[in-house]
């Protein structure tokens, strides 16, 4: 039973069917990371999908933006507690991605630009669920909110998706990436409230 | 490691600012926090309405006693009744710690730290410099401290006893006799008013959003390696 606040609950904010447990809407998009925002030129990046056989599936910029894009609409939830709901965003499909990809492990470390790492099962990133996304609202991706381009897997907490990232490497166990190593959950559910260890 | 809701008893509050104070809590089984790390706060109305916010805590070390310092968000529905309305005997729930990342260890420290601050971002950086100065740490740890006015200052007392170098930047208003006029923190001013990069220091950077983004970048700009800057950001919530 929790403890009653005594006169506390005169200012609410608004609330949604969507928003799941402890969660509060915002209509800003706050950053968080943990580090300064690195500076990244297209014209050096990459994104890679490394198999355990070490074989690397490589796309440049170019490359990249030649691939199948679709726009996605979807609700966002940060586990500092603010959520976002219908957020619009471009980016290509893991599914397109993993199209030519074989490997035997279910594990994926997601590797960014400055080094973030974060650990996500493969399962969560085909079949429609993750991206690689460049443009918000239409515009090209802000280097703050992860530009040029992002992992967005949008049903798990928002550290999931990487910023800045710049390759997937399959493992075989669900090794902890950054945060994961750092208090917070391995998994990262918001509507099971998968928080911290 | 933050195990489940405990519940914490205000054991005292102070003025901190105008729209900000420090509130002291007993949270039995708290069993102490690294210097930088955070907890969420929740409160429950009468009618089992809740809200949970996450707030850095001011104090480092072992124990039960947590400390705090909130600035009042006007528009939010947390901040307002913490500054405001809360009341030493009242009851708090409290999860924590929290964060691994963000965290100064005198055992694991470079000789050199260079703290940040803007505006209330101060507030996990005095409990680094606390337990610097309960650790005996020999690391030579400055604050470089962006405030908008004398007024709006933090623990001014107990900054100024800690034994660490604080300097300030006054962005709308600076004391008389201040020998720099009012004005926000640039990259000149940066490079000017920290360790520089050549001693390599452990970097804490912690205030809001364009603040951090700003300073970030420009000390890796000025040759500070990015690893070595950690950052804490609030979005104004």
């Amino acid at each position: 039973m929790a403890i009653v606040s005594r006169g506390f609950g005169s200012r609410r904010r608004e609330s949604s069917p969507d928003l799941p447990p402890g969660q509060f809407l915002t209509t800003d998009f706050p950053v968080l990371s943990a580090g300064p925002t690195p500076d990244i030129d297209t014209d050096d990046w990459e994104f890679t999908i490394r198999t355990e056989t070490g074989q690397a599936h490589t796309w440049s910029w170019e490359e990249f933006l030649a691939l199948p894009a679709e726009d996605v609409s979807t609700d966002i939830h940060c586990v500092t507690r603010w959520s976002k709901l219908g957020t619009s965003w471009r980016g290509v499909s893991l599914d397109t991605l993993f199209e030519d990809v074989e490997s035997s492990h279910d594990f994926v470390m997601a590797h960014s630009y400055g080094g973030y790492t974060t650990n996500v099962p493969l399962e969560d990133l085909l079949d429609g669920k993750a991206w690689i996304a460049y443009e918000f609202d239409g515009e090209p991706l802000e280097p703050e909110h992860g530009g040029p381009a992002r992992l967005l897997v949008p049903h798990l907490y928002f550290w999931k998706s990487a910023k800045w990232v710049r390759g997937l490497v399959m493992q075989a166990d669900d090794e902890p990436g950054f945060w994961e190593q750092n208090g917070y959950h391995l998994y990262g559910d918001p509507w099971r409230e998968q928080r911290y260890w | 490691m933050s195990g489940g809701w405990k519940v914490g008893v205000v054991t005292g509050t102070r003025t901190e600012t105008p729209s900000a104070r420090s509130i002291t809590l007993d949270v039995p089984g708290w069993g102490g926090n690294l210097a930088g790390q955070h907890l969420d706060l929740r409160l429950t109305a009468e009618d089992g309405y809740q809200a949970v916010r996450s707030y850095s805590v001011a104090s480092a070390g072992p124990g039960d006693t947590v400390e705090l310092a909130v600035d009042r968000i006007d528009t939010g529905e947390v901040s307002p009744y913490l500054v405001d309305e809360l009341l030493p005997g009242d009851q708090v729930e409290l999860r924590g710690p929290l964060g691994g990342w963000f965290v100064w260890k005198p055992e694991t420290s470079a000789p050199a730290v260079q703290l940040i601050a803007g505006g209330s971002g101060v507030v996990p950086l005095l409990a680094m410099a606390r337990a610097h100065a309960a650790s005996g740490s020999i690391a030579d740890m400055r604050l470089l401290y962006s405030v908008r006015t004398p007024d709006d200052v933090f623990f001014r007392d107990e900054l100024q006893r800690l034994g660490v170098d604080v300097t300030f930047v006054h962005t709308r208003r600076a004391p008389d006799g201040a020998s720099r006029p009012a004005g926000r923190v640039t990259r000149e001013l940066l490079a000017e008013l920290v360790h520089p990069a050549s001693v390599d220091p452990d970097v804490f950077v912690c205030g809001p959003t364009g603040f951090v983004e700003s300073v970030a970048t420009w000390l890796v700009d000025l040759g500070f390696r990015p690893e070595r800057v950690k950052t804490e950001r609030f979005g104004g919530l």
